[in-house]
């Protein structure tokens, strides 16, 4: 196909001879300008990531009281998510945050509360009947934070594979707490935060 | 010394393999993609590591706005109709065909109840400028409580996806998150973007 064309009908001026009947050589390039051009807007315009999901679990409202069970408050870590995306955590209960080294202000940096997360896991240790790590972590997200934050600190929950954790209420509790921890915040609370 | 000149003649390339290529890259390229539908809310959603996949059939997709504003949308363009019937015996209004219609093609709307038949009865360019308030879903007024308990009845089977936009206040979240438990749905999807698996080493068993 490709030697057919130019000598095309340029020497059967001999009467007698007949006409050879090869197909006539179309010009091809257009048609692939338009082809690329098409495909070219499609590979643009197409969405070929589908977006992803994550699951949330919350836990049944009408939970029975008596089935709920009980935990050391030592195996429990508070999770605040403030404003301007400043994490607030502590240890255990409420009365005891900022006293000693217990509690910070930190980031969702992987310095920040993700090392708080794995640092807290393996101190409070492991539960080898249950086969599960002794760390409950509460979070509590107050209402000016962003919807980006409780995305990105359920990240870390996958990250730091903590399968125990519970999206509580913020209460006027937890208020109190950031405000002691903005209150000394920068001198004491934070200092044995990772800052780096 | 007399340089031969060789002419150049024009080289014929044979374009055929190469348009047989093109042409076949621009059929897979037609057929497998999927119009960006055209959303009246732009949610710039976070990312996170979750791999899974959004479902594509079945589901109910609540949207928050940068600003606040709730939209809403369900698959299917039958499930919307019958959806919107039950809503307007539920309240009381008639939609005619030409509304429902419009209804059924909308992938989300954000629009208060008593505000969409006229909504409804806009045409094309008109629709798309028009500012939808976003559906209240507060402790006054929860007209998502009825969406989705109606969706859910429509089509049983359906599926939860929040897709809020990164700066949304966590307030609003918290208030749908409600909406939903209280209609005892405890699990459902955020929908993210994607973004990778940081390298860190998830406490293993001690043994």
């Amino acid at each position: 196909m490709a030697d057919m064309g130019e000598g095309g009908g340029g020497h059967d001026d001999k009467k007698g001879k007949k006409k050879k009947k090869g197909s006539p050589r179309v010009d091809m390039t257009p048609m692939v300008d338009l082809g690329f051009l098409l495909i070219t807007f499609f590979m643009l315009t197409t969405t070929m990531s589908k977006p992803q999901a994550m699951e949330l679990n919350m836990p049944d409202k009408t939970e029975k009281p008596d089935e709920t069970q009980k935990i050391k408050e030592s195996h429990s870590l508070t999770v605040i998510l403030g404003e301007d995306d400043k994490i607030y955590w502590f240890q255990g209960l409420a009365k005891d945050a900022t006293i000693g080294d217990n509690g910070g202000i930190t980031d969702y940096s992987s310095t920040g509360i993700r090392k708080v997360i794995l640092d807290k896991t393996k101190e409070v240790g492991y539960n080898y009947e249950k086969k599960l790590w002794n760390l409950i972590i509460v979070i509590k997200a107050k209402d000016e934070s962003k919807y980006k934050n409780i995305v990105d600190i359920l990240d870390e929950m996958a990250i730091t594979g903590s399968k125990r954790y519970a999206i509580v209420a913020f209460t006027d509790e937890d208020k109190a707490v950031i405000a002691k921890f903005d209150g000394n915040g920068s001198t004491e609370a934070a200092a044995p935060a990772p800052t780096n | 010394m007399p340089k031969v000149k060789v002419k150049r003649k024009g080289v014929a390339l044979d374009m055929t393999a190469m348009c047989d290529v093109a042409f076949l890259l621009l059929t897979f390229f037609i057929l497998t993609t999927k119009f960006k539908p055209n959303e009246p809310l732009t949610v710039d959603t976070p990312t996170s590591i979750s791999t899974t996949k959004v479902p594509e059939s079945d589901i109910m997709l609540i949207s928050i706005g940068n600003d606040g504003r709730i939209f809403f949308g369900i698959d299917g363009q039958y499930d919307r109709i019958t959806m919107l019937d039950r809503i307007a015996k539920e309240k009381g209004i008639t939609f005619s065909d030409k509304q429902k219609k419009a209804f059924s093609l909308m992938d989300s709307f954000g629009c208060p109840i008593n505000q969409l038949p006229g909504f409804l009865n806009l045409d094309g360019p008109d629709m798309q400028r028009f500012e939808q308030k976003g559906i209240p879903c507060d402790s006054l007024t929860n007209e998502l409580y009825t969406w989705v308990l109606n969706a859910r009845y429509t089509n049983p089977k359906i599926r939860i996806a929040i897709k809020g936009d990164r700066k949304a206040d966590y307030k609003i979240v918290k208030n749908i998150i409600a909406t939903l438990q209280d209609q005892n749905i405890n699990r459902f999807n955020l929908v993210t973007g994607m973004e990778g698996r940081p390298t860190v080493e998830a406490p293993t068993a001690p043994i």
